[in-house]
């Protein structure tokens, strides 16, 4: 019986991943046998630890603790798991939404209007390539405030293909849908939301669906230079705790979150699809 | 000053070359008429300017010179009164086969109810014979099936003149045949208006009460006006034993083999503008005494 394609798929991750995490906890238990930890070494915090990533065992364990209770808050140190991303993701929503309200307009122009394409293209050309963790200091300095400065290395990162892509899916509209538009005497509002909308959707998602995969990337950054809170910030202070497996963790929950975003915007992105 | 519904004036187009030296000129001086109610088809070579000539009508295109004048106004852009159907069906992929005729119906009657547009949209897809796949995307409908939504859109808004582009160049013969019978049905209701492109000699012979016939390319003229004598109701079958089907079938045949090339281009101009440079010649081969064309007719006969 040939099982489906999806089901043998699994079936081989799940073999990988074992493998993976077998091997990992292997070697370090190889190593926990051969030296066990003398007294001191345990009063120290394990000072020979410095060399030894945890087995997947401890991450999991601890993962189970922290996911268990993922929203407590014993203060500014101290913070559940649940806290940090929320906060992270409350700046990279923000960030990309406020990204997207100017971005989606501007694109728009650009796209519909030769003129505006080629007088804004000198400055966008430019703009783009910039890191967006470059402008912090420069936002630090203008907005004052580090949570909005986060927001604003967001808003700046994001905003770049939400443009272009929507700029690119406008301007490419078939000219055949346009003809449509205008033998059926469509004002220019009309056109732009019942044709030329639908038609650079896809595109336009496609960017948005970018911009959000770049902000994850950027927020775990930005917030490792402003501190305070979010995941950022959690990662970087475990490291400074040096406890490794909770460093380990939260690499993960970062990469779950990113994924859980891009299956968002890829759901969203399927019901503006169409074939030809 | 005239009495065509539609009326043609010295229309031209021309593109500037690269060089800036001399305009490429697609053709030049076309006059011609389209009565109420008249179906007339345009046929000529492949890059004539036909599909350059219906962009114009539709005001999708601009001219170089001339006018088109639709009943008494000068056409200046696209509008509801005149309804295209393009070669490539141009279907909104997005919308569903029944919204895509319900788009162009509240376009053209904004006022209507959610209902009424419904009610009528689903009658023109009911007369190309689409009941039952209204949900359906346009990329889930064969090839003929699009290209009767097209033709149901630009029926349902019920536009004063018609204009086809090839509506059946990308159809399988027997797909066409079909089509073209429930056009006839259609027009027959209808009595719409309709300009027509085709490539196809017995299409255009089934369907029209006229057809335009254009010299080659560059600086193509509108050279004939064939005169379709033969009587409504026509059908596919019934059609070729009309006597003047081969007349009409002929004459076509020997323009497009021979004397779109020898009317066309500068220097036969002066020739043909001794006889009548401004509008084309009228010819009627069904009615005329026979002549040489009909060789081919006594063959297919005997
Ligand atoms: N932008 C342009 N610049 C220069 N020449 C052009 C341009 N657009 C069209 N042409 C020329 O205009 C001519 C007429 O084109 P058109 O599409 O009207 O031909 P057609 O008769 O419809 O041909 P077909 O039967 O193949 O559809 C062609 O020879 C083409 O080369
Ligand atoms: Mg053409």
């Amino acid at each position: 019986m040939h099982k489906s394609l999806s089901f043998r798929a699994a079936v081989v991750s799940l073999v990988l991943l074992t493998l993976f995490l077998g091997i990992w906890e292997g070697l370090n238990s190889a190593v926990k046998d051969k030296a066990p930890l003398s007294e001191y070494e345990l009063l120290m915090g394990g000072a020979s630890q410095e060399a030894r990533v945890p087995p997947p065992s401890d991450v999991f364990r601890l993962a189970m603790e922290e996911l268990g209770n993922p929203f407590y808050d014993a203060g500014p140190n101290d913070k559940g798991i649940g806290i940090q991303l929320g906060y992270s993701l409350y700046r990279v929503l923000t960030g990309f939404f406020l990204a997207a309200l100017i971005a989606l307009p501007i694109g728009f122009l650009v796209g519909m209007s030769p003129l505006m394409h080629k007088a804004l293209n000198p400055f966008i050309q430019v703009l783009r390539p910039i890191s967006p963790l470059a402008w912090m200091p420069l936002a630090l300095f203008i907005i004052k405030d580090s949570e909005t400065s986060a927001i604003f290395v967001i808003f700046i990162c994001s905003i770049w293909p939400m443009l272009i892509n929507t700029a690119f899916g406008v301007a490419n509209v078939r000219q055949d849908w346009v003809n449509v538009a205008r033998t059926h005497e469509l004002g220019p509002l009309q056109t732009a939301f019942q044709v030329i909308l639908p038609a650079a959707a896809p595109t336009i998602l496609t960017g948005m669906r970018i911009s959000i995969g770049i902000a994850w990337l950027v927020i775990v950054a930005a917030e490792m230079l402003v501190g305070g809170t979010g995941i950022g910030y959690y990662v970087w202070n475990e490291w400074n705790n040096l406890d490794l497996a909770s460093v380990i963790f939260s690499i993960v929950m970062i990469g779950m979150v990113g994924m859980l975003l891009d299956i968002a915007l890829g759901s969203i992105s399927r019901l503006v699809e169409y074939e030809e | 000053m005239s009495s065509h519904f539609v009326e043609v004036q010295g229309l031209a187009k021309r593109y500037p070359s690269p060089g800036g030296a001399q305009a490429l000129t697609v053709f030049e001086n076309a006059n011609f008429g389209i009565n109420k109610g008249e179906f007339v088809c345009i046929i000529g070579h492949s890059g004539c300017g036909k599909s350059t000539i219906l962009n114009i009508l539709a005001g999708l295109d601009e001219a170089s010179d001339g006018v088109v004048i639709m009943n008494g106004k000068e056409v200046s852009g696209p509008s509801l009164e005149r309804g295209v159907v393009f070669q490539n069906y141009s279907l909104l992929p997005w919308r569903s086969t029944l919204k895509n005729i319900t788009f162009a119906v509240q376009a053209r009657w904004p006022g209507w109810s959610r209902d009424q547009v419904v009610e009528h949209s689903m009658k023109f897809l009911e007369l190309v014979g689409l009941k039952g796949v209204e949900q359906r995307k346009p990329s889930q409908l064969s090839g003929g099936m699009r290209q009767r939504v097209s033709i149901a859109r630009a029926f349902a808004t019920q536009p004063q003149l018609l204009l086809m582009d090839e509506p059946f160049g990308a159809l399988d013969a027997l797909t066409r045949g079909m089509i073209q019978e429930e056009l006839i049905k259609i027009w027959e209701e209808t009595h719409q208006t309709v300009f027509m492109i085709t490539h196809d000699v017995d299409e255009a012979i089934l369907l029209s009460d006229r057809i335009l016939l254009m010299t080659n390319g560059p600086q193509a003229r509108v050279a004939e006006s064939v005169q379709v004598s033969i009587p409504r109701p026509r059908s596919r079958t019934d059609i070729i034993h009309h006597p003047a089907y081969y007349k009409i079938r002929n004459h076509l045949v020997d323009f497009l083999v021979n004397r779109s090339k020898e009317l066309s281009g500068s220097a036969q101009r002066q020739d043909f503008s001794a006889v009548d440079s401004t509008h084309p010649a009228v010819v009627d081969p069904g009615t005329a005494a026979e002549t040489a064309p009909t060789i081919t007719y006594r063959q297919a006969a005997g």
